[in-house]
């Protein structure tokens, strides 16, 4: 017998041995066997980039030479860099309007299409219609509506006697160009509040009435408490999305004029395959990070004071 | 007795004048919505079909005077059109069937299998969702071109295959609610978790599997950035880089075209909803109510 067919043979007795498991550590094999595809991808496509993205942060990398290591040089230069604060003040500007607006306007379309009426599901799929087509299409075809001399939007404001801006072309309403353009995607949010909507016990606003509550008050005491949770998913995940805007700008605007709507994804790209700066982009990436999560922790922890979760109901997963 | 029946009398006729004036208005406010919502459907589908130089005429035309079909063809001249069609097509059949196998496998495991750290171990998928795509995107990158598959489709295709966060949480949900007295049934009779998955569990799911292959489909069809960064050569262009690259192009400034080209890009998303618009609405409502 060779060494060879001794390990062998070796390996497959313990192999053999190995398979007498428990119940529980056979279950345990197969279960991380499921798994595996996951873990595989957490570590290599997350936890790995991620460990990469720190130490790139702390270097100079412009992919033809090997990365320097330079310290928290990048750190600090994002503090004396003019465009870093400006794209992100327009970033968070953009956020603070348009999250907010639509989720309001969301949710007052959800109202209506939450009353009696006759053919809400064609008005639901109209609304729900646009956000199945995000990003480069819709950008192509607002470029054209916003246009300032042919656009249909300054044509429909000129006939009731309003002399539309130049939308993208300015940068004084640039910005405000996008936030219209956000709400045409509210759909999602509209089906979420809906459903929530539906989830309301009919019994709560009977009971109110019978109080002499009128509709204000029912949506004040009865309707905002009962959907907060919803709204705090919507705002949360509205939150995170926006500030990550970048196939809108990129497309329709380049980030002009004059930094009008540089955001601040696009300006993480042009520094990393652009400019080739990926090290000064790793550390972009990471300040983003932070806003994120700062911004969640914040709506999180605020919920306390603002959404109401049914006592004795498990709330989250 | 009388006039205690006229004043009801009365107060029912006032409240059916409020419910009319009610009803109406929200009908009118959906109505007008409704429409604001649809015109930039309705306008670049009109303005697909306009003659050349129509997209800097003004007033502008709603309907088209005449209606020139050949815009459709031209963008076919013009740019390698079905070419990006096919490689829009391999990249999101792809991508959309590693994210169904990855997700429903590892989903099958948090729903129905008992291994030591589950629950935390659901927790971190739960996490992985927060974290924004830029932190890993410059790393991402540089891993791939260190294995010289930039401007491949690989690097499109291959991270769905390795458990997408969003399609596992949305699969395991639905998963948990399938009966589990059909799993033991099936393992009374010697079906191992392998059978079980397929047998049970996949066959049960398919609204819940039809929910993710459509979001997976938007989400890779639509996809701009992450071609944007990969593809380099224009015959790998994808439908999205392409109808982009169109403005860019000589002649592909017209309006017409582009919105042609446009039209032709959308077509497959908005088909694809009206097909699976129940599920889909369905799995919004299922993730966002449980979230």
């Amino acid at each position: 017998m060779t060494s060879a067919e001794a390990r062998l043979k070796g390996a497959v007795t313990a192999r053999g041995q190995g398979l007498h498991l428990t119940t529980h550590q056979r279950e345990a094999v197969v279960g991380y066997l499921f798994l595996s595809p996951w873990i595989v991808g957490f570590l290599v496509f997350l936890v790995g980039p991620m460990v990469a993205s720190v130490l790139l942060s702390f270097t100079q990398y412009k992919v033809i030479k090997a990365p320097v290591w330079i310290g928290l040089a990048n750190y600090q230069r994002m503090f004396s860099d003019d465009l870093f604060y400006h794209s992100l003040r327009v970033t968070v500007t953009y956020t603070a309007i348009s999250v907010p607006l639509g989720i309001m306007a969301a949710l007052g379309i959800a109202i209506l299409l939450n009353q009696k009426i006759v053919a809400s599901g064609v008005f639901r799929t109209i609304y729900y219609l646009p956000s199945i087509i995000s990003g480069v299409a819709v950008a192509i075809v607002f470029a054209w509506i916003f246009n300032f001399r042919f656009g249909i939007l300054n044509y429909l404001l000129s006939l009731v006697g309003i002399e539309g801006p130049n939308w993208l072309g300015s940068s004084r309403y640039a910005l405000s160009a996008f936030v219209i353009m956000s709400l045409w995607g509210i759909g999602g949010t509209v089906v979420i509040f809906l459903a929530a909507l539906q989830g309301v016990p009919q019994a709560l606003y009977e009971a109110a009435e019978i109080d002499g509550a009128g509709s204000w008050r029912r949506f004040l005491n009865i309707t905002l408490p009962m959907i907060s949770p919803a709204i705090l998913f919507v705002l949360i995940m509205g939150v995170i999305g926006t500030l990550q805007t970048f196939t809108q700008a990129y497309i329709m605007t380049g980030g002009g004029p004059a930094n009008a709507t540089l955001f601040y994804l696009l300006y993480l790209y042009k520094n990393a395959f652009n400019w080739f700066e990926m090290g000064y982009a790793s550390a972009l990436a990471w300040l983003l990070f932070l806003v994120i999560m700062a911004c969640t922790l914040l709506m999180i922890r605020s919920s306390a004071f603002w959404v109401h979760y049914e006592s004795g109901k498990e709330g989250g997963v | 007795m009388a006039r205690s029946y006229g004043i009801r009398h009365r107060r029912s006729w006032q409240r059916v004048a409020r419910d009319a004036v009610r009803q109406t208005s929200i009908y009118v406010l959906l109505l007008v919505f409704g429409v604001a919502v649809m015109m930039p459907f309705l306008w670049t589908l009109s303005s697909s079909l306009k003659p050349a130089g129509a997209g800097i005429r003004f007033p502008p035309e709603f309907i088209p005077k005449v209606v020139v079909w050949d815009n459709y063809p031209h963008v076919f001249r013009l740019i390698p059109f079905a070419m990006y069609a096919r490689n829009s097509v391999l990249v999101t059949g792809f991508a959309v069937l590693g994210e169904l196998l990855s997700a429903s496998l590892v989903a099958f495991a948090f729903a129905r299998l008992r291994f030591p750290g589950r629950n935390v171990l659901f927790l971190v998928v739960l996490a992985t969702m927060m974290i924004p795509y830029p932190v890993t995107m410059v790393p991402t990158f540089i891993m791939f071109k260190l294995i010289h598959v930039v401007n491949t489709f690989l690097p499109l295709i291959l991270p769905p295959y390795f458990g997408p966060a969003f399609s596992i949480f949305l699969l395991r949900q639905f998963f948990l609610t399938i009966n589990p007295e059909l799993d033991e049934a099936a393992k009374v009779d010697g079906a191992n978790e392998l059978l079980i998955y397929w047998r049970i569990i996949v066959p049960l799911s398919k609204p819940a599997l039809a929910t993710v292959a459509m979001f997976s489909f938007m989400a890779n069809w639509n996809d701009f950035l992450n071609p944007l960064i990969y593809l380099s050569d224009n015959s790998m262009y994808t439908l999205a880089l392409g109808v982009n690259f169109l403005r860019s192009f000589r002649g592909g400034g017209d309006l017409s075209l582009q919105m042609a080209a446009s039209v032709m890009f959308v077509a497959p998303c908005i088909l694809l909803f009206f097909i699976a618009q129940r599920y889909i609405v369905q799995g919004i409502v299922t993730t966002g109510l449980k979230g």
